[in-house]
């Protein structure tokens, strides 16, 4: 059992007052808030141990280097990576993405060659894929929506073949919470001899995620959505297959020798972290990791999954209201409409109530045209929002229903 | 003939009797709800304002030496404020939209729909407005 209260009481946004209300938070799918201690890393960080990292020989730069490293080989046992070297740090889960697609798609894609995503894809999981396709004349297939938006595991086999280099998919779609059977697709890929890069930036603060049982190729979230800071991401990578990869950025950190006849590039991670990083940020990730771990993930999706099942049933007790996204797995994501009501009347009805919801597209257009729609409001749910939160989300909708009918 | 200020005006002692934010978004509404449809014919690519979540359309015609703004919007809160801007922009000279200052936006706490980064397009409405009056009152000079 999770003390709601007590983690309640680390995250000190949660305190502010919005419009004169108290602030009910629901939008942890864009983004989740940050706990006392991931502030206080960054912050302490600043203070009393900052320098630039790696080459320096004086102490605070050994300082920040050995911090930076640690958060390194926290996140490999945090996804149980084998090697710390197959972490690469990024902006985040959009940079990772479009890290591979550049990357290995310069590598390994050839003209006719096919790259699978979903319907359900976010935005960053698309345009990537598109802008590479155009360049090596690459073909992208798109394993269709279902009605309750999930996939189904025939139209996976039908469309991965052995044309198939690439398979790209998210783990939890961010406009409908379904969870897909990344296990399966990723055993069918590989039958057919094809990657996978798994999209975790809606399941990483969730579900808990093992790489090496899910044999997948690449893993990519950020780590903004796992209540860590902004401008931090993780790109998981197979040694092998990043070891024949070709830097995506070029600068300082990720050479071994520079000269006008040529450069020879560093070993992993470090060929593909050119420039200073986000140090800082990514001192105060490995806070958020280890919050979050000592939380317990597997106590957290279970609380999150009642979260989810009270706010379900309480939401489809509106009349009028319909959810999008009905899969029997789902994450902490309720997408839904009024009635007749456009979301955007909506969610600006429910923030002058102090309710932070999403309203829009949530960059899955396709999701969208899926259900001939111009969008959802969307809930998103964290390990500390309440049933009492809830209640006050329902009663904002009312309001909204009555004012806007 | 009122003043593109004087409307202003007007809006912002309208809205000065509000008691609390609920008041003001269901008179919105209501002055949403109240305004025309714009015809289909007239809901085009070329007089849609882009914005991220609500659709805004604009169009825009000359009588006189005044301009006529239409516009309509798929989000009742949205059209509310369309219909506000339309309210007191259109029927004015070129010269006089092109040169006013918009202040009744601000005083009437509705900012935050016309931020950038609120994405509904009604920011670039204003500038398309203006644009139409800037084009014409060119044309005229």
């Amino acid at each position: 059992m999770l003390d709601i209260q007590k983690i309640r009481a680390d995250f000190p946004i949660l305190n502010e007052t919005i419009r004169g209300k108290k602030l009910v938070y629901f939008d942890n799918g864009a983004s989740t808030q940050k706990p006392q201690a991931v502030i206080d890393a960054e912050k302490y960080y600043y203070e009393h141990q900052y320098a630039n990292i790696h080459r320096g020989v004086h102490y605070l730069s050994q300082i920040g280097t050995d911090l930076y490293e640690q958060v390194r080989r926290q996140v490999q046992e945090f996804i149980n990576a084998k090697h710390d070297h197959e972490i690469i740090y990024t902006k985040g889960t959009t940079n990772s993405i479009n890290l591979v697609a550049y990357s290995f798609g310069r590598k390994f894609l050839n003209e006719g060659d096919e790259i699978v995503l979903t319907e359900m894809e976010h935005h960053s999981n698309i345009v990537p894929w598109q802008i590479i396709s155009e360049e090596k004349k690459c073909t992208i297939k798109v394993i269709p929506l279902q009605q309750d938006g999930s996939i189904s595991l025939e139209d996976a086999e039908k469309l991965i073949t052995d044309k198939t280099k690439i398979v790209s998919i998210t783990y939890v779609s961010n406009a409908l919470g379904t969870i897909n059977p990344i296990q399966e697709i990723i055993d069918i890929a590989h039958k057919k001899g094809a990657k996978v890069l798994v999209d975790a930036a809606q399941a990483i603060q969730h579900i808990p995620i093992d790489v090496q049982a899910l044999d997948v190729d690449f893993l990519v979230f950020s780590g903004h959505k796992i209540y860590g800071p902004t401008g931090t991401g993780i790109l998981y990578g197979k040694e092998e297959i990043l070891n024949e990869m070709p830097p995506y950025e070029g600068g300082g950190d990720m050479i071994k020798t520079v000269s006008f006849s040529g450069t020879t590039f560093s070993d992993l991670p470090f060929k593909f972290e050119a420039g200073t990083p986000n140090i800082a940020g990514c001192v105060a990730l490995g806070t958020a990791i280890k919050y979050v771990q000592e939380i317990g993930l597997k106590n957290i999706q279970t609380y999150e999954t009642e979260l989810l099942q009270y706010a379900t049933e309480k939401l489809m007790q509106i009349d009028g209201l319909k959810i999008y996204g009905t899969s029997k797995h789902k994450s902490s994501v309720i997408s839904f409409l009024l009635d007749g009501l456009h979301p955007y009347d909506v969610g600006v009805i429910l923030d002058n109530q102090g309710i932070a919801i999403r309203t829009g597209h949530h960059c899955a257009q396709p999701v969208m045209d899926y259900y001939k729609i111009p969008g959802t409001c969307r809930a998103t749910f964290a390990m500390y929002n309440t049933k009492e939160e809830v209640d006050i989300l329902v009663d904002g909708i009312l309001k909204a229903k009555k004012m806007l009918s | 003939m009122p003043t593109i200020n004087d409307i202003q005006d007007d809006i912002i002692e309208c809205f000065s009797m509000f008691e609390d934010w609920s008041e003001k978004y269901e008179y919105l509404i209501d002055f949403g709800k109240s305004l025309e449809h714009l015809e289909e014919k007239y809901k085009t690519e070329e007089n849609r304002i882009h914005g991220c979540q609500s659709r805004v359309w604009l169009h825009a015609e000359q009588q006189g030496d005044k301009i006529i703004f239409y516009a309509d919007s798929d989000a009742i809160i949205t059209k509310g404020i369309v219909g506000l801007l339309v309210k007191v922009l259109s029927n004015h000279t070129a010269n006089e939209i092109a040169t006013s200052e918009l202040y009744f936006i601000d005083k009437i706490g509705l900012r935050e729909h016309l931020s950038p980064t609120r994405a509904n397009g009604l920011l670039s409405m204003v500038k398309k407005m203006k644009s139409y009056a800037l084009i014409w009152d060119n044309q005229q000079a």
